[in-house]
């Protein structure tokens, strides 16, 4: 109904459009201030002479551990991607752990590894932290919470603030859409799909940064909860022009495309979290494809669409038969709890 | 992807878009039953396809937009009962109900629980047997099945503590129900799940008696298409009968083990519809000898008298009277995000659909 909810429901955590109707009609309103108001994954604060970028995540997956990952791996990954498309050189991380009484310890030592190594693996390291321990049914297992900071160098930070997008230019993804949320609803729920899907939980920074050292880019974002759909929609609210996509060119893993198929989900509205979306001027598209692929983890990257000056505000799909959708931000909570 | 690639091949839905065009004369309203159709329809652009003399509408095949206020009542009732589990599918959840909806008595502390199949339900049964569960067992011949076969294995299994709030639902009541009421309509494209069901008998009167095409239809585009075609045929040639587009899934006996499971749980019964008011044997009733699992005889609840959201014309939708865009809520005060009426909630609803496609 139209009137505002007087309690939290699951919804408002989903990345949908209620998280962002709570988090502007509550949260900015309440802490208002020209650093908060730009909104990207990172902020960018000067500090003497020196910029840095700080972010923060928490962790609530279930389950724990998942095909291609767990919530420690996930938790790096999650903070050092936030950075990366920041334009950040991610350096330092906190970890926050809240442990449920009666969580083996060694599942929580695979997760500390897990930690551990993706730390190592982006070439961050951890530096601070803390350990809350609840009694049991107080919370579900084990939450995390990651904090990031990152240098920023001057030239990259406007990267997060969709500056001089014009209608024409690309957008560019890395990989194959939808892969984390999917892994982790056949890992809980018991559908027993005999599928490999996996998630791509992985961290970012040493490829954005070799996309950033050799080309122009104008914007990058990282799709996790709510999908490429809501990158997309937050960023036409920015720049007043249009987005359209083609269905063909949108990279869905077989696995992901045949149990959105059976559960009427969109890929374009399943979290990922090892993706980035990146806008870049037509001139560079070939440069960044280039880049991208020479690296693993970017080996089905492809040109997914375009801005354009049509219907402002509005992403709109084109599928090979002539169709054509708008494609929403996710309204609801259609996944809880995968990151 | 085997199954799907060659349902949505664009040289296919061309040439079958041509013979459409070539063929088609009379000026002719088809109503598409099912909101898995008006999904594809609308998602595969086909409505361009089309010659400007077949005119598409969306029937009441919802499951979840079909639900009378009084059963989202219900189910709201049965949340706040102390030791109650909900079990249900998603999107009920959202359908906003006289004062509340599901998702806000989850926030209020009511323990409601989102199943893809009613066998979890069962499992959560099993899991607390201090509990009691209660299923909100929504859908037509298609998923009644599943809680037939989920009351069966209760039974057998002697699991109490499960029950069902059955709300289930038969098809061609409404479609009959809706020709009488003089909603003009020349032929019906079939739901083909329903059929893999009940076979294709089930729709004979309406050929027989109604004079009207009945083409049992699969959900891909191409099949749409034929399905549109093989009914424009019928129309020009004067030749209205029951036919099977979805050969590759429904058999004119359909499924005779779902049937059986049916027949052994439910009884039909009169049911009261949104928008649509009461259908005679229109709805799915728990069989009296397995009332043990049949909520409503095994605890009582007091359901205030439901009232409609103002302004919502859901029901006029559903009947094919109105289009969404006919709502002066539409896409304003009613979105997805903060639905007023069944029909936006639903990602099958009527309206939910024509919001995500309107361009």
């Amino acid at each position: 109904m139209t009137q505002k909810a007087d309690k939290v429901m699951l919804s408002h955590g989903s990345g949908g459009r209620m998280m962002h109707q709570l988090i502007q009609d509550l949260f900015i309103r309440h802490f208002r201030n020209d650093i908060l108001d730009e909104q990207a994954d990172a902020s960018i604060l000067q500090v003497g002479s020196f910029e840095i970028a700080f972010t923060t995540d928490s962790f609530v997956i279930d389950p724990l551990f998942f095909p291609g990952g767990n919530i420690g791996k996930l938790a790096v990954c999650g903070t050092v991607n936030d950075l990366a498309v920041s334009g950040a050189e991610p350096l330092y991380l906190s970890v926050s752990f809240i442990l449920e009484e009666g969580f083996p310890m060694n599942e929580l030592e695979i997760i500390v590894e897990s930690l551990a190594a993706e730390a190592r693996k982006a070439g961050v390291l951890i530096v601070t932290g803390d350990t809350k321990v609840v009694n049991k049914g107080k919370c579900d297992k084990l939450f995390i919470n990651t904090a990031g900071v990152g240098r920023v160098k001057p030239e990259d930070r406007t990267i997060s603030r969709a500056m001089n997008i014009k209608a024409g230019d690309v957008i560019i993804i890395n990989g194959s859409i939808g892969d984390h949320g999917m892994a982790v609803m056949n890992a809980r729920e018991s559908f027993n799909f005999k599928t490999n899907v996996e998630s791509d939980c992985a961290s970012l920074n040493h490829l954005i940064r070799e996309v950033l050292d050799q080309c122009s880019v104008k914007f990058m974002r990282d799709p996790t909860r709510g999908g490429v759909a809501t990158v997309l929609n937050e960023l036409v609210g920015k720049i007043g022009l249009g987005i359209e996509i083609e269905e063909s060119a949108l990279p869905v893993n077989k696995g992901v495309k045949a149990m959105c198929e059976v559960l009427g989900f969109d890929p374009l509205h399943i979290a990922n979290e090892g993706k980035v979306v990146i806008v870049a001027g037509e001139h560079e598209s070939m440069k960044i494809l280039e880049t991208l692929k020479k690296n693993s983890l970017g080996l089905q990257s492809s040109i997914i669409g375009r801005v354009v000056s049509d219907h402002p505000g509005k992403v709109v799909l084109r599928n090979e038969t002539g169709g054509r959708r708008i494609v929403d931000s996710l309204s609801g909570d259609q996944l809880p709890r995968i990151c | 992807m085997k199954y799907i690639d060659e349902y949505r091949k664009k040289e296919l839905i061309l040439s079958i878009s041509e013979r459409l065009k070539s063929i088609s004369k009379k000026e002719i309203v088809l109503m598409e039953v099912c909101g898995g159709h008006t999904m594809a329809i609308h998602r595969f652009g086909l409505t361009s396809l089309l010659p400007s003399t077949i005119h598409l509408i969306s029937g009441p095949g919802c499951p979840v937009c079909v639900s009378s206020q009084h059963f989202i009542d219900m189910a709201m009732a049965y949340s706040r009962v102390p030791g109650v589990i909900i079990t249900t599918y998603g999107d009920l959840i959202r359908v906003p109900g006289s004062t509340t909806s599901l998702e806000k008595e989850r926030a209020n502390g009511s323990d409601v629980r989102i199943v893809y199949s009613v066998l979890e339900s069962l499992e959560i049964a099993k899991m607390n047997p201090e509990k009691r569960v209660v299923f909100l067992g929504i859908g037509f011949e298609t998923t009644a099945p599943l809680t037939a076969a989920a009351i069966l294995q209760a039974n057998r299994d002697n699991i109490p503590n499960f029950h069902v709030l059955s709300a289930h639902k038969v098809m061609p009541p409404v479609m009959k129900a809706l020709v009488d009421e003089g909603v003009k309509i020349d032929g019906f494209i079939a739901p083909g799940h329903v059929s893999a069901i009940t076979g294709t008998a089930i729709y004979n009167d309406l050929a027989t008696l109604c004079g009207l095409g009945v083409v049992v239809s699969g959900f891909e585009p191409v099949d749409m298409m034929q399905s549109i075609l093989m009914l424009t045929e019928q129309i020009e040639s004067g030749t209205p009968m029951v036919e099977v587009q979805y050969h590759r899934v429904v058999q004119h006996e359909g499924n005779k083990v779902a049937q059986k499971a049916l027949a052994d749980v439910f009884e039909l019964r009169d049911d009261s519809w949104r928008g649509l008011g009461m259908i005679p044997k229109s709805g799915m009733k728990i069989r009296d000898e397995l009332s043990a699992f049949d909520a409503e005889k095994q605890f009582i609840v007091e359901v205030p008298e439901s009232t409609e959201p103002k302004g919502c014309i859901c029901g006029q939708i559903l009947r094919g009277l109105k289009t969404p865009v006919d709502c002066p809520l539409f896409a304003r005060k009613c979105t997805p995000s903060d639905p007023v009426g069944a029909c936006m909630v639903s990602g099958e609803g009527t309206c939910a659909t024509y919001y995500k496609y309107r361009s």
